[in-house]
């Protein structure tokens, strides 16, 4: 497969992820755009296309949100689109921006994910409650909790996993948060904090779960040619994938996310990942709750089924482990403002790549890293492979 | 706004090679979304002799969460569309917006044939204008109590007076545009209204009046492209996709142009440079356009630049825009006359294009016609729109 145009990342920005931002969503948007655009001496007259990623419109009560960030995400007069793939939607933000560059019809465009939660009173759960089919899921009342709950089970009961070794998880994102300027919630939190932490259905407790968040990211794109003028240290997306799973999430066996090993092999293969766990040098797999980076870590091929909790508790996925696994600190550390989140682990691995992290910069020269988000049902796998 | 670079010649070509769409109706209370979805996927698929779960190697949707009350969508798209377990995505936009995304997509040479889909199901939605209000902007706008009649009846005075024109243009144009969806079959609301004297109907924002609504209606459509190696096996009569654009102007009422269609100049500029087409007004014979207010068919006509410096609503009186005038505008009925059906309108206009330049238009078919131009916005309050040429050769 020839791509038209090799695309880079050479810009990004995000705001503080914070619990209740004084900031309406526009303003969030346009301070990550402004941040972003400064880290590569840009101006918005030289951006020629705008992406946006934005979770559902009930978080803020705005029908066509998309629309409402407009001005805000500096798309005023400007071709101008938003995508929407659930929790996936930041990674996928980054593909949807990138085809508008990969396709030769732009050479720059500029990818916003923005995401303000607290609008939604009395809480943003609420709004999760209208994810579910009108007919035969809603009048049961349930909740993202309780399915996320399930699919735990299932994995831990698939493979035998004890609860410590998830709970390691989380004490290591929030720990690696500790090193990251907008993170929310960056704690040193010890196993038995997690563990003893309230239950909010069981398997799931409330040092599992990752926060309610407001904020939002910004990354600026550019085709080969235009990229190298604008930076000497691009950082490639050399593939992308995203696969989408039944809606009927009750008739599968939640043990596996095969839809992220099909966007896993779509990117990998995309960019000539042969042997992604000799070829990978860290990632950053979407981690709402603890075993979902477990289970992501698994989707994305990086270790064998029902060996990722193993390579936890081993410290593996350490920062300085030999596979890094969200070394920002992830939702649970910095924050999950949805969309943002996700391409809050574009801007790590660009940040990584360039060797910009900061005190959370993984040691080695990192060259090749993955991002994924997950979405909407337990259904969407979106991943994103970028080089340095 | 900076033009984009775009190298024409350079770019892979990219055909329709499918179409399926639902009759257009009030409202479907013996089908769900998903059986409306199904059925317009099936006839694409059938079209463009395809096998979804073997052949479409990417699915790009398109809906917007409140007026399908239900969050996220994309969720419920996969199963109906044959596209469980592949590429599928969301744009959160009028189907037009998809298929941009499909046409990037295949330019990038990721895929060779990506398929799109919009559908509607306004029937279900219990109080349409209270999600249009909720599209205004919760801190500076909503608390006045506008709504979207009257935002559009602000800036159908606006246009009417500085154009000269009359009430009885917009009157015109629904008189049109419901004869010409007499002969369509996909059409809800074709009718032989009087176009003449004074309106009898109820005032919902002066001057606008229900009369100057389109209706919405059910309905669902599947449009199925590929690359140009893709479409010379698939078919002998592809219709070629020569160039898209799509842009707005500012989100708030306060900051935007609210005489001109700024956001279809834009996207037409896009779409004429990716085309290639030096004059426009002379390659293009055939028009699809948004006529969700029976103004906005004359604003966006004027948009588009086929009219050159000339009113849109005097071409109007001279019969341009009929089936049988210079410049045919909306032979399928349009929104109007078809009915409007939310966040698929655009993919209506695509449809209709494409069968016309098929020459598969059955009683509307105009003749002759080889390039043609379909344009969607978004609705009160946007100024969002896109729009794409096609042609037979």
């Amino acid at each position: 497969m020839q791509i038209k145009k090799r695309v880079a990342v050479v810009g990004a920005g995000m705001t503080k992820f914070m619990r209740r931002a004084q900031e309406t969503g526009k303003e969030l948007a346009f301070e990550a755009v402004r941040q972003a655009l400064d880290s590569c001496n840009m101006r918005i007259e030289d951006i020629q296309s705008v992406a946006l990623g934005s979770a559902p419109d009930a978080f803020d009560g705005v029908h066509m949100k998309g629309e409402y960030l407009l001005d805000g995400a500096g798309a005023w007069g400007k071709p101008y689109s938003r995508s929407f793939v659930g929790g996936g939607t930041g990674v996928f933000s980054l593909i949807h921006g990138w085809w508008h560059v990969a396709s030769g019809l732009f050479d720059t465009c500029l990818v916003v994910a923005e995401e303000k939660m607290s609008s939604c009173l009395p809480h943003p759960q609420t709004a999760f409650l209208t994810i579910f089919d009108n007919m035969i899921e809603r009048p049961l009342g349930p909740n993202l909790i309780w399915i996320f709950a399930l699919e735990m089970q299932r994995y831990m009961q698939t493979y035998k996993i004890p609860k410590e070794q998830i709970a390691q998880v989380a004490v290591k994102n929030k720990r690696n948060a500790l090193d990251h300027p907008s993170a929310q919630i960056a704690q040193k939190v010890t196993l038995q904090d997690v563990l003893n932490s309230e239950v909010m259905a069981y398997p799931v407790q409330r040092l599992d779960i990752s926060p309610v968040s407001d904020g939002a990211c910004a990354i600026v794109l550019a085709s080969e040619d235009v990229a190298r003028k604008i930076t000497d240290s691009p950082v490639w997306i050399d593939g992308v994938g995203w696969n989408l799973d039944t809606t009927y999430w009750t008739n599968r066996d939640l043990y596996f996310p095969r839809y992220v090993a099909n966007a896993a092999r779509m990117a990998y293969a995309m960019a000539g990942v042969r042997n992604p766990r000799k070829e990978i040098d860290f990632a950053e797999p979407y981690d709402p709750f603890d075993y979902k980076e477990l289970h992501h870590m698994e989707g994305l091929l990086l270790c064998r089924k029902g060996e990722a909790p193993k390579l936890t508790a081993e410290g593996v996925t350490e920062r300085d482990g030999k596979l890094p696994v969200c070394p920002s600190g992830g939702l649970l550390g910095v924050g999950n403002p949805i969309a943002a989140a996700g391409l809050m682990k574009i801007c790590e691995l660009f940040w990584q790549l360039r060797g910009e992290a900061g005190k959370r910069q993984i040691p080695g020269d990192p060259r090749t890293a993955v991002a994924q988000a997950w979405g909407d049902l337990m259904q969407i796998g979106t991943v994103v492979v970028m080089r340095g | 706004m900076q033009g984009s670079k775009t190298e024409a010649s350079l770019l892979r070509s990219v055909a329709i090679v499918g179409v399926g769409i639902t009759e257009l109706k009030s409202s479907t209370p013996q089908v769900s979304y998903k059986e409306l979805i199904f059925e317009a996927a099936q006839k694409a698929y059938e079209d463009a002799g395809l096998n979804p779960r073997k052949d479409i190697e990417s699915f790009v949707c398109s809906s917007e969460d409140f007026l399908e009350g239900t969050s996220i969508f994309d969720e419920y798209v996969p199963d109906q569309l044959g596209a469980v377990l592949k590429p599928v995505c969301t744009i959160s936009a009028d189907g037009m917006y998809s298929l941009a995304a499909a046409y990037m997509q295949i330019l990038t040479g990721l895929f060779d044939v990506v398929a799109v889909e919009a559908h509607s199901k306004a029937s279900d939605i219990v109080n349409l204008s209270t999600v249009y209000d909720m599209a205004l902007d919760p801190v500076y706008t909503r608390p006045l109590g506008l709504n979207a009649s009257f935002v559009a009846g602000l800036e159908m005075s606006k246009f009417l007076h500085s154009r000269g024109a009359g009430t009885n243009h917009c009157r015109m144009v629904v008189a049109k545009n419901r004869k010409n969806a007499l002969s369509n079959s996909l059409a809800m609301y074709g009718g032989i209204v009087e176009a003449k004297g004074e309106s009898q109907n109820p005032v919902l924002s002066y001057p606008l009046t229900e009369y100057d609504v389109a209706p919405i209606a059910d309905g669902a459509a599947v449009v199925v492209l590929a690359s140009e190696d893709a479409a010379e096996h698939l078919r002998d009569d592809p219709v070629w996709v020569k160039g898209l654009g799509w842009a707005s102007d500012s989100p708030t009422l306060e900051t935007r142009d609210w005489l001109d269609a700024t956001y279809v100049r834009l996207a037409s500029k896009q779409a004429y440079q990716s085309a290639k087409l030096r004059n426009p007004a002379k390659d293009i014979q055939i028009a699809e356009i948004d006529d969700t207010y029976s103004y906005k068919e004359l604003q966006h006509l004027e948009a588009l630049g086929l009219i050159g410096d000339a009113k849109a609503h005097t071409l109007l009186e001279q019969g341009a825009f009929e089936r049988d005038g210079v410049l045919p505008v909306n032979p399928s009925g349009g929104s109007i006359g078809m009915g409007h059906t939310l966040e698929m309108s655009g993919l209506v206009r695509v449809v209709e294009l494409v069968l016309q330049l098929r020459g598969e238009a059955d009683r509307h078919q105009i003749k002759g016609v080889e390039t043609g131009i379909a344009q969607c916005w978004r609705g009160i309050p946007t100024t969002s729109g896109a729009v794409v040429i096609l042609s037979n050769r």
